[in-house]
């Protein structure tokens, strides 16, 4: 296989990282907490999806739709009835009340779909394209342009909507944005809200090359590394983090016998720690930027 | 309600704090001594596994609920300490040499993860741990020389004063010294300048750092003591459960042992103890809950995990201070009736603390 195939295997799975890695940040950046549990919210989404697509046989873009719509109001209620009470208490407070909620929604999952593993018909299963002797399979295509429109409307809606703006000036500060009459509270659950509906989208996406099942909760944990390489404050970070991490682990997993055995699970994690170790600012910190999202 | 009539600094730190201690927690450890006079072999068996869960429950508690920093990588250590003391086991160690070096080995690597991390605020260091375990795991994996691979490795079962380990009133006792020992060891540290750096470290860490304490330093020691006594309680398992497979050293193991501090009370090593019962019994109670369910939703092995989450959400946000807490709430309902008041356990809020400068 060449490296050019191979480099356009890595980026699609990174831009699934990276569209997790996404959500993070949002959240990240507005709360200053950390959603453990977004790779399960990402499984909730692929699990939803796979019902109306697969179970009600809905058309693929309807369904997909209704997925990141039922997911982000799941976000919203999450942060309403839930997150919102341990605001102002320590970090660990949230870092556990997420971890905790991520096993719930794992466990609710095994319960309600079974330990089975899943696969729904996708307008992209199966076919491939060829460009210059590449095969590029329209999975992988559709994740890459996925992502691209994710960041396209993102971005925006972050600069053009006056909810987006608001977002921003809150991320930015709290106290002021609310003395400017922000409500606050709201927007914060709103972010919650796109956060839990791009993780839908990254599992929808994912779905066809996957499949579903309970497993692709550990995404999240992966995308943990794309965030903090990114600089956990920094959406373009976010996916270029997440596009480095999934080149990574494809070339890992290529060249797994001059490595060592099994380094293409970890090499995610490896990357982490090492990153973290290094150079834990990220590639693209936010100290000296002004915009901010 | 008693009142401590203080005439001595010394009387702060005193490890028994008056008589009442003494007569309490001495007719707890002799009711200890005699259970197996009483019970038979299978609760035995299940009260060694709380112990071995409460000495891990207390390394975890120095480094969330005193030094508060949060590790989710945690089962990593009880394997590093399960593996070891099984691999020296097997080459022929004795047992005491063998779990002294286990402990050893647990607190180095402890120290090796920690000092690079250490530099990490709190959610970083979380996110680091979480690598952290799921890097032990594929290293328990594929290290086979090690630790037997997937086909996992039969812990030798040594002979101690004679006496088999199969026998379970010694396994028992075994447990219980090591658990005795540890606590003692844990309330020196805590009560030590050491444990006050901590303590300091966890609750500013700008004025610990204001009075002279090496964060960095202190941390990276939090770390390590925390994973030798994992290590520790991982050398233990290791007889208790009799055969190492890797797949026991995963997240949903140390998403437990967070459970056991958090449901025991965060920043009280009564609160492991607590917690250890608490989580060593839980299957049992799941296994009996299961009758009630519709044979649909019990027969899913989603249900653990489910709980064990729901339980955790749950104290979080409703009892966050543990059921040490609850008990410490109860005790002073009695004490100062009539005129207890709630707000005396408050949930203090601050403001959300910024990483941003």
């Amino acid at each position: 296989m060449s490296l050019i195939q191979l480099l356009i295997d890595g980026i699609a799975s990174g831009c699934i990282y990276g569209l997790v890695a996404l959500g993070f940040v949002l959240i990240y950046k507005a709360t200053e907490t950390i959603n453990f549990a977004q790779g399960d919210i990402l499984m909730l989404g692929a699990f939803v999806a796979f019902s109306l697509i697969g179970v009600f046989e809905l058309p693929y873009i309807l369904g997909f739709l209704l997925t990141v719509l039922i997911i982000g109001s799941f976000g919203f209620a999450l942060d309403t009835v839930v997150i919102r009470q341990v605001i102002g208490q320590p970090p660990f407070a949230t870092v556990m009340l997420t971890i905790g909620l991520g096993f719930v929604f794992r466990g609710f999952a095994s319960i309600f779909w079974g330990t089975d593993i899943y696969s729904f018909a996708t307008p992209f299963s199966g076919k491939i394209t060829e460009f210059n002797g590449l095969i590029i399979s329209y999975v992988n295509l559709s994740i890459i342009i996925g992502t691209i429109v994710l960041m396209t409307a993102l971005y925006l809606f972050f600069t053009l909507s006056k909810i987006g703006v608001a977002m921003r000036a809150s991320s930015e500060n709290q106290l002021a944005a609310y003395y400017m009459g922000i409500p606050v509270k709201l927007i914060f659950s709103l972010i919650w809200a796109i956060s839990a509906g791009v993780a839908a989208v990254a599992g929808v996406l994912l779905a066809p090359i996957t499949l579903v099942d309970t497993s692709i909760s550990l995404i999240g944990l992966k995308a943990f590394a794309a965030a903090v390489l990114g600089g956990f404050g920094s959406i373009p970070g976010a996916i270029v983090g997440g596009i480095i991490i999934g080149v990574v682990e494809q070339l890992c997993g290529t060249y797994e016998n001059y490595l060592f055995e099994g380094i293409r699970e970890i090499s995610a994690y490896l990357v982490l720690l090492l990153v973290l170790i290094i150079y834990p600012r990220g590639l693209f910190s936010d100290k000296a930027e002004v915009k901010k999202v | 309600m008693r009142f401590i009539f203080k005439t001595n600094y010394d009387q702060d730190i005193n490890i028994v704090r008056h008589n009442g201690d003494r007569i309490s927690y001495g007719l707890l450890v002799a009711a200890m001594i005699i259970m197996p006079f009483f019970i038979d072999d299978f609760y035995l068996g299940e009260l060694s596994y709380v112990f071995i869960l409460a000495i891990a429950g207390i390394g975890l508690m120095i480094l969330s609920g005193y030094t508060g920093l949060a590790s989710l990588g945690h089962a990593a250590f009880l394997g590093v300490g399960a593996y070891t003391h099984a691999f020296l086991l097997t080459n022929g160690i004795p047992f005491y040499y063998s779990i002294i070096i286990a402990v050893a080995v647990s607190f180095f690597v402890g120290a090796a993860i920690g000092f690079p991390i250490l530099r990490l605020t709190g959610m970083y260091l979380a996110i680091a741990t979480l690598a952290f375990g799921f890097i032990a795991e594929h290293v328990f994996i594929r290290w086979e020389h090690f630790t037997g691979g997937n086909r996992g490795m039969v812990v030798p079962t040594p002979e101690f004063a004679g006496i088999s380990f199969y026998d379970s009133a010694t396994f028992y006792y075994v447990c219980l010294i090591s658990l005795i020992l540890s606590m003692f060891a844990a309330i020196n540290i805590l009560r030590s300048p050491t444990g006050r750096a901590f303590v300091a470290i966890r609750d500013s860490e700008i004025a610990a750092q204001s009075l002279g304490v090496n964060i960095g330093r202190y941390k990276a020691l939090s770390f390590a003591i925390s994973a030798g006594f994992t290590g520790l309680a991982g050398a233990l398992l290791a007889h208790y459960i009799g055969y190492l497979a890797p797949d026991i050293f995963n997240i949903f193991l140390s998403l437990t042992l967070l459970l056991l501090i958090v449901v025991g009370g965060m920043g009280s090593l009564h609160g492991t103890i607590y917690g250890a019962i608490f989580v060593g019994s839980l299957p049992q109670m799941i296994a009996i809950g299961r009758d009630y369910l519709p044979s649909s939703i019990a027969s899913q092995p989603g249900l653990e995990p489910l709980l064990f989450g729901l339980i955790l959400v749950l104290f979080i946000l409703y009892e966050p201070l543990g059921i040490y807490g609850r008990w410490l709430k109860i005790k002073l309902f009695f004490e100062m009736f009539p005129t207890y008041k709630k707000q005396t356990f408050k949930k203090q809020k601050t403001f959300t603390k910024s990483d941003r400068v």
